[in-house]
């Protein structure tokens, strides 16, 4: 017998008696053991929505709400008319934060955002040197998902160069569409599970605000270990 | 007494009276508390939340065979290789075989409490590797040679002065009272560690059976680093930590964020479901998963009990709890403090080693009302007290209640015992609290209230 068997045999022995249901207060529901329980658990998954803050109904109150969001989080959130605005944002960033050194992934908004910037680039497509992206100043991504309850981003290891490019180098900027924007996390993940049905990437990561702690007093620091700022684009 | 509990009474009662340590600790939960607050308010409704939330881990715990299969058959049908432990030392072999078998020399290390909870740190520096914790707090505790004081905020009872103390002896840093200096003094300590280490271990939140995902919840990017450069990732995770479906996640997580730390959500909520998949620019080679029972299944065989299991390691129930806040984390002698350390641990560790955990409560249910999922914590606690009397009760109290019962029956009994009290109240008032007083050991910390003059018999005769 594996490991495996006896652990799951030991599981099925111990269900056999079943538990109280949950949430019950008061020491006398120990006698419901041995009986079996005719009870049916409400989901999370089908139930966050009712529960969660509520999130406003139109795109301009979404926008709003991610914008409160980010200046809790201290995000930078900036929104782009079109993309023919890329360069000027863009270059303005570059110049106010020094970048001498970028790094991206392809597609379509990375690359025009790379262009805009015109710096140094290295590209993670396909593998890269880790010490040389942990050289760069910034790393820009797109993501799958903004979602306007937190604030927060989705990437994932598919979507956005990989597991480190988002998260080593100091600065991370963040290239979205407009359409991209979500209400909430219930929305987030049903996009996510639509998207890649059976076939998801390795690395899904919602992204709330930069790298934090506050691990010394409980006074709170931003980046950590992750990225000390983070720009988001909408466009 | 075993040793336990005399090393918990004397912890306790250094700690009680360490002014310092109880001013950082009521400012650091003072914080905790507003903001947590705040946060519960933004929920249409967060007691309802709540009850969903434990009747989704009722779910997951009730049919855990079914979701473990799940889970393990999907990591491993992209490539994850899946580790069965049932003790705390198959844990640790299969973790050193894996390493060993890589020739490595590095490990860096996220968050886990089930590492601690199988001293694996010790086990790997012994076999002869550099293990480093890339947490702030954990890697603070880590240099200190200290276990993590608190589960989620492991260095909470240090100064920056500490710190900064700290860092100069073992890093040679400059001395700073800034925490942000400090943070980066860290950051900057540990950047090369990951880029060198071999292997990168990581604990994990949640584990999803429907998709066979490994959840990881962390604010710094330490877990998103090690589980992204080192050749060979390892999460180890503790079989209670499934949950049925992907999209449970959008109401765990924000009340995960909520009731440990006052966050609308933490910083990375980050989802592994296998290494480095085709087309991916990078990531590690190997990924195992270990699971691990280490008495787990003893508790789950408990019904009344079962919902220990549900706990998701938010730490709200030792943020507000009176023991917790005064004896500190350190003092219990567990890898799991605070009230849920104290109903978990006799079931992880043995009962009567264990049981005077039960006793260190006021038993007031703050915990059991800031338990996001809705553990009956302090009715286990009884019933711990319960199990252990039943099993193994101390002759002497039993002889005393024997007696007391008896005494409580018998009016005549009863009568003279009040008489006899009261002549000698006032000789006890003499001696109180000096080592002539007999019952020395609730009067050096507690009030004896005097004996009334009149019984309420005595007055209502009287009246009438
Ligand atoms: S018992 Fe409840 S409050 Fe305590 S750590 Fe677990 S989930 Fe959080």
């Amino acid at each position: 017998m594996t490991e495996r068997d006896k652990i799951l045999g030991r599981i099925r022995e111990a269900l056999t008696i079943s538990a109280p249901p949950p949430g019950e207060h008061g020491p006398e529901t120990h006698h419901l053991a041995g009986h079996p329980i005719q009870f049916a658990p409400r989901p999370a998954a089908t139930n966050a929505r009712e529960w969660l803050p509520k999130v406003g109904e139109t795109f301009e109150d979404q926008v709003a709400q991610f914008r409160a969001c980010s200046d809790d989080l201290k995000t930078e959130f900036i929104v782009a008319e079109s993309l023919a605005d890329l360069p000027k944002i863009l270059g303005d960033l570059r110049d106010r934060e020094r970048w001498k050194q970028a790094a991206a992934h392809r597609s379509d908004l990375t690359d025009a955002a790379v262009q805009a910037l015109g710096l140094p680039t290295l590209t993670v497509d396909g593998g890269y040197d880790v010490r040389a992206l942990e050289r760069c100043d910034v790393g820009i991504t797109t993501c799958d998902a903004l979602v306007a309850q937190t604030g927060t981003l989705v990437v994932t290891s598919r979507s956005s160069g990989g597991r480190a490019l988002s998260v080593l180098p100091p600065h991370h900027l963040v290239i979205a569409r407009r359409d991209q924007l979500v209400a909430d996390l219930p929305a987030a993940f049903e996009l996510i599970q639509q998207r890649y049905g059976a076939d998801y990437p390795s690395m899904i990561s919602l992204v709330t605000g930069p790298s934090r702690t506050g691990d010394i007093e409980r006074i709170l620091v931003l980046g950590a270990h992750g990225p000390k700022k983070l720009t988001v684009v909408m466009i | 007494m075993t040793t336990e509990v005399q090393e918990f009474k004397t912890q306790a009662t250094k700690v009680v009276g360490d002014l310092r340590h109880r001013k950082l600790i009521q400012t650091a939960l003072g914080k905790y508390e507003v903001a947590r607050d705040k946060r519960k308010g933004a929920f249409q409704s967060w007691s309802e939340a709540r009850q969903v939330a434990a009747e989704t881990k009722w779910d997951a715990i009730n049919h855990l065979d079914e979701h473990l299969v799940s889970f393990a058959d999907k990591l491993e049908a992209r490539g994850t290789k899946v580790h069965w432990a049932t003790t705390a030392a198959q844990a640790r072999d299969i973790i050193l075989g894996i390493i060993q078998a890589k020739n490595a020399k590095c490990i860096i290390k996220s968050k886990a409490m089930t590492a601690e909870e199988i001293h694996l740190n010790a086990a790997m520096e012994k076999a002869g590797f550099e293990v480093v914790e890339s947490d702030l707090g954990e890697y603070i505790v880590q240099l200190r040679q200290e276990p993590p004081y608190h589960i989620v905020f492991p260095a909470m009872h240090l100064t920056r002065h500490d710190i900064s103390d700290l860092f100069e002896k073992h890093l040679g840093s400059a001395k700073t009272d800034s925490p942000e200096e400090l943070t980066m003094i860290a950051r900057r300590a540990l950047r090369e560690k990951y880029i060198t280490a071999d292997v990168g271990i990581t604990g994990a939140n949640f584990a999803i059976a429907e998709t066979g995902m490994v959840s990881i919840t962390e604010n710094e990017g330490n877990a998103r680093l090690t589980s992204a450069l080192p050749k060979t990732m390892i999460s180890l995770l503790g079989i209670e930590k499934v949950l049925p479906r992907m999209a449970d996640l959008a109401l765990f997580l924000p009340m995960l964020a909520t009731a440990g730390a006052g966050q609308p959500l933490t910083c990375y909520n980050t989802l592994y479901g296998g290494p480095r998949q085709p087309g991916e620019s990078d990531g590690p080679e190997e990924y195992h998963v270990v699971l691990l029972d280490n008495r787990r299944t003893e508790l789950l065989a408990d019904p009344e009990q079962r919902d220990a299991l549900h706990c998701i390691r938010c730490g709200a129930c030792l943020n507000v709890c009176p023991i917790f806040k005064n004896v500190g984390g350190h003092t219990y002698g567990t890898t799991y403090s605070g009230p849920i350390g104290s109903v978990i641990t006799p079931h992880l560790r043995g009962l009567q080693n264990w049981k005077h955990l039960s006793y260190s409560s006021s038993l007031c249910g703050a915990c059991t009302e800031a338990c996001p999922v809705k553990i009956n914590l302090h009715h286990h606690l009884l019933q711990n007290r319960r199990n252990s009397v039943q099993k193994e009760a101390d002759p002497q109290e039993k002889l005393i209640f024997k007696l007391f019962a008896w005494a409580m029956n018998s009016p005549g009994l009863y009568g003279a015992g009040k008489s006899v009290a009261r002549w000698f109240g006032p000789l006890h008032r003499l001696v109180m609290g000096t080592f002539l007083d007999p019952a020395k050991a609730w009067t050096k910390t507690r009030d004896l209230p005097p004996i009334a003059e009149t019984t309420f018999k005595e007055y209502w005769k009287n009246r009438q």
